[in-house]
């Protein structure tokens, strides 16, 4: 019956690179209260080291220098270290970097700078690490929120203006409304196989396959359930009301920062549940994964609405929020992609090189945004780019490539996002949304040249405030825009060794 | 010393390092550190080569592949299997070629530091310079097709930039010099099309770029029938026909060839056409020689090279004299399986090289200025080494090759040494008189003459070159053109080829023309009373200018005693018989030692004493009186209008630009105007595209997103629309819309993904 | 398991809004209605009210209140590791260790936030 597990499954060597940040972060939390108020830019430098420190083992790890701990499970199956975890640690980590950098001085000059904001960020961070490493229907529900909690307050942040304690409020309730989908989606999932662990279920689905139609009507309303709870956190169509709300509300150093880690979190999830927990859930032999179609469904609704919709937005963070959704259709349609039989670690390489593209590119659009905002959060609208590439041209080219490896244009990181991507689609045949996903892509060229052509071609004052640390994020992002656009092989050589434990 | 084979990617890197330094500390190191710093790497470069040459003669001669550090694999797709490496090759030739481009490049980088003294152009000129000797080692180095076609393009960029490296002068001469720079780098670009359809030919029928992969060994020549019927006894030696070499594993595509070719019978399938694999190599062959023809200068796309000399004379001397153009040599001689293999196209690139020769030749007699008569001069010779490839004298052409690089730097760096002390005197004269402009050019040797005496150590080092160039016993020039001639012949004779006796015919026209007009320019330049009151005050250049000079004269003086050929008398037992032979034969298949033939070689010293001897009469004792008239011209009409015709360059660039550049000019015109603007711009963009673009958007925001999703989602567009302009009024309410969407999501998730089990279950 | 046996859910279901109702329902229709001040009054321990329910709290009020809810869910968590302790062996020892110390950091974070000391 109950196994009762030895101290060696506890395997806790395994999880250093995330647990390194829960205990930085912890320091870090106790340190700021010793903090005085007027120097609480330390803490900003307390939460690089541990990013640091923690993105110095991800990388050992994943690069396979050392590995740590014995074997791919940790806490009894629960938490999974596998090259998988190690990447979206490390894209986790980079874009949690950035996140500090372009705070760094947006929260003095905006007045809110309380030492909690990178507490609040690290947790974050790690929710998305242990989103990664799920091996447990539980885990995913307790990272998610380990995710979402410090995201809502994050959002309303710069308290008492309204429209920031406004964005949190309202994602704050919708979160939890989505939350409990997904936990809906637990208990069937739990139903249908009797276990929450993911392994287990795996195992379970042969048997369910095999068996009667009523577990197989419990898993599916579960898978689809997850499917709602974790699109909602991506912002998946018809899951996606809140996002242009919460990100022009929220500050924007936290928008930069959470339109990629909820992201990554939401999709590594995603991942974790579908393609390496019920990949082989077929209703007829041969035929793929039964959650296949809703998938790829839902990504080519959010595909269309996310490109159609931004077309008209005239505030930039409002446009880069339906930017975001639009994305999200895409790295969605990957996901599609694992329900084919034996795709599952391709698409997993192509949701890891989609959001590392994704997460310099966006944070580097972001940080752009930063730089021209004004300190009462005004000056937003698309028209803010006017002239900007008179006054400030170096920001105005990185803001350019931006748009460019937003769009997927050759030589930028994303078109290598967008090309493994649907690589990985055509391979699972799903060609009606590839063609979506091309035709939309060529859409959204018009709404991010757009911006490329306020910048250059009309006049303006294009005022921007660029301080060192701003500057060094959009820098870091520009190059790792330009370097994966020009040299994909670094990153894709290392996604090829990127495989899921188990499944596929 | 098998390990120094390692460090021939350093031969690339110290110019690489070079260039780097001078490109971002160029203004702050100043003249004397550029210079430092491009000379040293240059010579750092050079010392490497010797090492590696060292190495070969150490390790007897072995080809060694070398991947390049930190690089891996350049282009890696196992999926179609292709795999192209960042691979060096370290074996006779290439090493050849490197002791050649860094050896000249070497002294060249050193003279230049004096010539482009002052010049406010000073580190980007040295930043090209190590730039171009990058390239061309890469160039030369490489183990495949690509890496070659990689340095190929390089140096044809440092050559336009180069030559258009003072694009920034006053008036008319800065865009004479972008123009000429433009006219090059087009010109090349019609080679390059061609090299680069031959890359991708060879790729397609072999599958892959390299010349041979790593441990692999030329599959040697069977000599035996070309033994035959020996009417000059040919000595060829290392390799016995007895020893077969069964190849296994990967072959580089030259053994590839060599086993298709032994077996034959292969066919290249090509979709759904299949070619016979020797009819390929035929089509490859003339594509690369398309290639050689563009940067070796050869016709029909010689015309860029003389119009080059508008860079400083450094540059002439490096790029367009010794090593660059030289490369489609290098290129032909590295394929020379290839070549060897097709009869047809030996014979197109005999043909070429020899009516270059000639045409070049002649088109020499006729010029005015120092540097055009040496570009002339340059392609002729060129066309020597294009025609012993041709013969199959691989050994010759390499071995011209080499001399000529010695030499004719040599007389470039001179010409420069004599631009600049006219320049110099002019500046002098100008200073005393201040106005007085009468159309002086430093460069038309009508205002030099007397120079003899004022720049003694420039005149005896530029007639060791002269001589070498006409082919006198014993400087450089007469070992390697005397071998290319007794090759052509023998080939006429042994084989009863054509091409072989029409181009022996026509380069010995050549090499009478080459001594008549190389004595022609030093009777004017340095002989006679100076013409003109600059070439009266002109004085010997710079000691850092001249020592390159004596370097390349003592080697343009002995260099042609590495390859004696056999049955000379006492050098051949005193330096050993064609060294040069033998050491080209472990890389070059194809490569065999060269016939001393006593009548030819005193034919060919006569006639060229005899084109001395008349160029002598005629320049010598005859004072210039007028600025437009040759004393050739003055002698009878017939041979005035010869030198009209001479002058004029045969018309060539005016039959271009009548039958190739206006016609063009017009297509493009009419493209531009009438098919890009009115009906592609005009109709299709504006109208067609542009126009339903813009009703598609219309129709999707206004339509779709504003009606359609208004209504199914309770006008929740208009609240993002009242949002995206006054995001405060948004109050709760909202929220309850938002979550009714995700509700609604939720139920038509449910609902698609049970969708296959409703549709069964009410058996729909 | 067949459909069926689902079928019993969705009478408990039923049975589960029925049951509650019918007491509702029955003590609307059978209870006297006799309403006087004090009966109307808002229950408040038995101590008399002041000044209308309608007001604000300090928010301090709730933080601790939150607070203790966190211990005290702790507990749940203890009580049955604490029940299992010799059978569960250091699997678990480590993990509440690793539980506790969590909360000890944010029992730390928020007694030097003053959340502890009551005004």
């Amino acid at each position: 019956m109950f196994e009762v597990p030895s101290l060696s499954d506890l395997n806790i060597a395994a999880t250093l690179p995330v647990m390194s940040l829960v205990l930085g972060t912890c320091i870090l939390l106790l340190a700021d209260l010793f903090v005085p108020q007027e120097r609480k830019q330390l803490t900003a430098w307390l939460a690089v080291a541990g990013l640091g420190v923690s993105l110095a083992l991800s990388l050992l790890s994943l690069g396979d220098v050392t590995r740590f701990g014995d074997g791919d499970e940790a806490f009894a199956g629960m938490f999974v270290a596998d090259t998988f975890t190690d990447a979206v640690n490390v894209i986790a980590l980079v874009t949690a970097l950035l996140g500090v950098m372009v705070a760094y001085n947006y929260l003095e000059r905006t007045g809110t700078q309380r030492g909690e904001y990178y507490v609040l960020l690290l947790f974050t961070t790690a929710g998305v690490m242990f989103m990664g490493a799920a091996g447990d229907l539980v885990v995913v529900f307790v990272a998610l929120e380990l995710l979402s909690i410090p995201l809502y307050i994050l959002s309303g942040f710069r308290r008492p203006q309204e429209a920031s304690e406004e964005s949190a409020m309202k994602y704050f309730l919708l979160g939890a409304f989505a939350s409990g989908f997904l936990v809906y989606g637990i208990a069937l999932i739990y139903g249908a196989t009797g276990t929450t662990g993911l392994h287990d279920i795996w195992i379970a689905v042969d048997d369910i396959v095999a068996g009667d139609a009523t577990s197989q009507y419990l898993l599916l309303i579960g898978a689809g359930l997850m499917l709602v709870g974790l699109g909602f956190k991506v912002a998946a169509v018809p899951f996606h009301m809140w996002t242009p709300d919460v990100y022009q509300g929220a500050p924007t150093s936290v928008v930069a920062y959470m339109s990629v880690a909820a992201k990554v979190g939401g999709f590594a999830a995603l991942l974790r549940v579908l393609a390496a927990g019920m990949p082989h859930f077929v209703l007829d032999a041969g035929a793929p994964a039964a959650w296949q179609d809703t998938v790829w469904l839902v990504a080519v609704l959010t595909m269309l609405l996310g490109n159609l919709v931004a077309i008209v937005q005239n505030d930039l963070k409002r446009l880069l929020a339906y930017s975001s959704i639009a994305h999200a259709g895409y790295v969605l349609l990957a996901v599609a992609a694992a329900g084919s039989a034996g795709l599952a670690d391709e698409s997993a390489q192509a949701v890891v090189i989609y959001m590392m593209a994704y997460a310099f590119t966006n944070v580097g659009a972001f940080s752009v945004v930063i730089a021209v905002e004004k300190d009462d959060a005004s000056n937003t609208g698309v028209t803010s780019m006017r002239g900007l590439a008179r006054s400030q041209p170096w920001l105005a080219a990185a803001m350019a490539l931006f748009m460019l490896s937003l769009t997927g244009i050759p030589l930028t990181a994303g078109f290598v996002g967008k090309w493994f991507v649907f690589k990985a689609a055509i391979s699972a045949d799903l060609f009606f949304a590839v063609v979506v996903g091309a035709v939309t892509s060529l859409i959204s060229a018009y709404y991010y040249l757009r911006i490329v052509w306020y910048m250059y071609f009309e006049e303006g004052d294009g005022e921007a405030v660029i301080p060192w640390p701003l500057a060094a994020a959009i820098s870091i992002a520009a190059v790792g825009t330009l370097f994966l656009g020009v040299m994909p092989y670094l990153l894709t050589d290392m996604a090829r060794e990127i495989t899921l434990a188990f499944g596929g | 010393m098998e390990n120094f084979f390692d460090l021939v990617p350093l031969v690339v890197l110290f110019p690489l390092i070079g260039l780097l330094i001078n490109l971002f500390a160029g203004k702050q190191l100043g003249e004397r550190g550029v210079s430092i710093v491009a000379v040293g790497a240059s010579a750092m470069a050079l010392l490497v080569s010797i090492v590696l040459w060292l190495a070969q003669v150490d390790t007897g001669f072995g080809a060694v592949v070398v991947d390049a550090p930190l690089l891996g694999t350049w282009i890696d797709i196992p999926s179609a299997g292709v795999e192209i490496g960042w691979q060096f090759r370290v074996d006779t030739l290439s090493v050849t070629m490197m002791l050649v481009v860094t050896g000249v490049g070497t002294l060249i980088h050193l003279y230049a530091v004096g010539y482009m003294h002052g010049d406010e152009g000073f580190p980007r000129f040295f930043v090209y310079m190590n730039l171009f000797l990058v390239f061309m080692l890469v160039l030369v180095s490489g183990n495949n097709f690509l890496m070659m076609f990689v340095g190929w393009e390089g140096v044809g960029l440092c050559s336009y930039l180069l030559i258009g490296f003072w694009f920034d002068k006053p008036g008319d001469e800065g865009w004479k010099n972008s123009d000429a720079a433009r006219k090059a780098f087009i010109v090349n670009r019609i080679g390059d099309f061609g090299l680069i359809l031959g890359v991708l030919l060879t790729f397609w029928t072999f599958g892959t770029l390299d010349y041979y992969v790593p441990d692999e060994e030329p599959i040697p020549y069977h000599h035996a029938e070309h033994e035959a019927e020996p009417l000059f006894t040919p000595d060829i030696t290392g390799v016995d026909g007895a020893e077969s070499h069964a190849v296994s594993g990967p072959m580089g595509v030259f053994n590839q060839a060599e086993t298709w070719l032994t077996e034959g019978d292969h066919r290249v399938e090509f979709g759904t056409v299949s070619i016979k694999f020797e009819h390929m190599l035929t089509v490859i062959t003339l594509l690369f020689l398309l290639g050689a023809t563009g940067k070796s200068a050869q016709i029909p796309l010689f015309i860029w090279l003389p119009d080059a000399m508008a860079g400083p004379t450094p540059v002439s001397a490096l790029i367009h004299a010794a090593t660059m153009v030289t490369a489609g040599v290098y290129m032909m001689v590295r394929a020379n399986v290839f070549y060897h293999a097709s009869e047809t196209t030996s014979f197109v690139v005999t043909m070429i090289g020899a009516t270059t020769a000639l045409v070049a030749g002649f088109i020499a007699l006729g010029q005015w200025d120092i540097k055009r008569v040496l570009a002339y001069s340059t392609v002729s010779q060129l066309g020597f080494m294009v025609t012993a490839v041709g013969v199959g004298a691989y050994t010759a052409a390499m071995f011209h090759l080499v001399t000529h690089a010695c030499f004719k730097a040599l007389l470039f760096l001179g010409s420069g040494s004599v631009i600049h002390g006219l320049e110099h005197g002019h500046h002098h004269v100008a200073h005393g008189e201040h106005d007085h402009d009468d159309g002086f050019d430093p460069q038309d040797m009508r205002f030099m003459g007397g120079l003899r005496h004022k720049m003694p150590l420039t005149y005896w080092t530029y007639l060791v070159g002269t001589l070498a160039l006409a082919g006198i016993i014993p400087f450089a020039g007469f070992w390697s053109k005397d071998e290319i001639l007794v090759d052509s012949l023998k080939l006429g004779l042994d084989d009863g080829r054509l091409d072989g006796y029409l181009g022996f015919g026509m380069l010995l026209a050549a090499a009478a023309f080459t001594a008549f007009y190389m004595w022609r320019q030093v009777s004017m330049v340095f002989y006679g009373e100076p013409r003109h009151a600059a070439a009266e005050h002109a004085g010997e250049s710079a000691p850092v200018m001249v020592w390159p000079l004596m370097g390349l004269a003592f080697l343009s003086a002995v260099i042609g005693l590495i390859n004696v050929p056999s049955g000379f008398p006492v050098l051949g037992w005193l330096y050993g018989e064609h060294q040069f032979a033998n050491w080209l034969e472990e890389s070059v298949t194809y490569a065999h030692g060269g016939e001393f033939n006593w009548l030819l070689a005193t034919i060919a010293v006569a006639l060229a004493l005899a084109a001395i001897y008349v160029a002598r009469t005629i320049y010598n004792d005859r004072a210039i009186t007028d600025l437009e008239r040759d004393p050739l011209e003055r002698l009878s009409p017939r041979l005035a209008q010869a030198f009209a015709l001479s002058n004029a360059k045969l018309y060539w660039d005016e039959v271009y630009f009548a039958f190739v550049v206006h016609p063009y000019r017009r297509a493009a015109y009419t493209l531009a105007e009438r098919v890009d603007w009115y009906w592609w711009h005009d109709f299709v963009h504006e109208r067609v595209i542009y126009g339903t673009f813009n009703r598609v958007t219309r129709l999707l925001t206004d339509v779709l997103d504003l009606k359609i999703i208004d209504r199914a989602f309770l006008r929740s567009a208009e609240a993002v629309r009242v949002a995206a302009s006054r995001i405060r009024r948004i109050q709760t309410g909202y929220v309850r819309t938002y979550a009714l969407s995700v509700l609604f999501g939720a139920l038509l998730v449910t609902i698609i993904i049970l969708y296959p089990v409703l549709r069964d279950l009410l058996g729909i | 398991m067949k459909l069926n046996e689902w079928i019993f859910v969705g009478i408990f279901m039923a049975l589960a809004w029925v049951f509650p109702t019918i007491p509702i329902v029955l003590g609307k229709l059978l209870g006297p209605k006799r309403p006087n001040p004090s009966k109307q009054d808002t229950y408040e321990c038995g101590v008399e009210t002041v000044g209308p329910a309608w007001v604000q709290f300090r928010s301090q009020y709730y933080i601790f209140a939150l607070v203790f809810v966190i211990f005290d869910v702790e507990l749940v968590f203890l009580f049955p590791f604490a029940l299992a302790f010799n059978r569960l062996g250091l699997f678990a020892l480590f993990e509440v260790t690793i539980f506790i110390a969590l909360l000890l950091v944010a029992l730390f974070y928020t007694w030097r936030r003053g959340v502890l000391e009551w005004l």
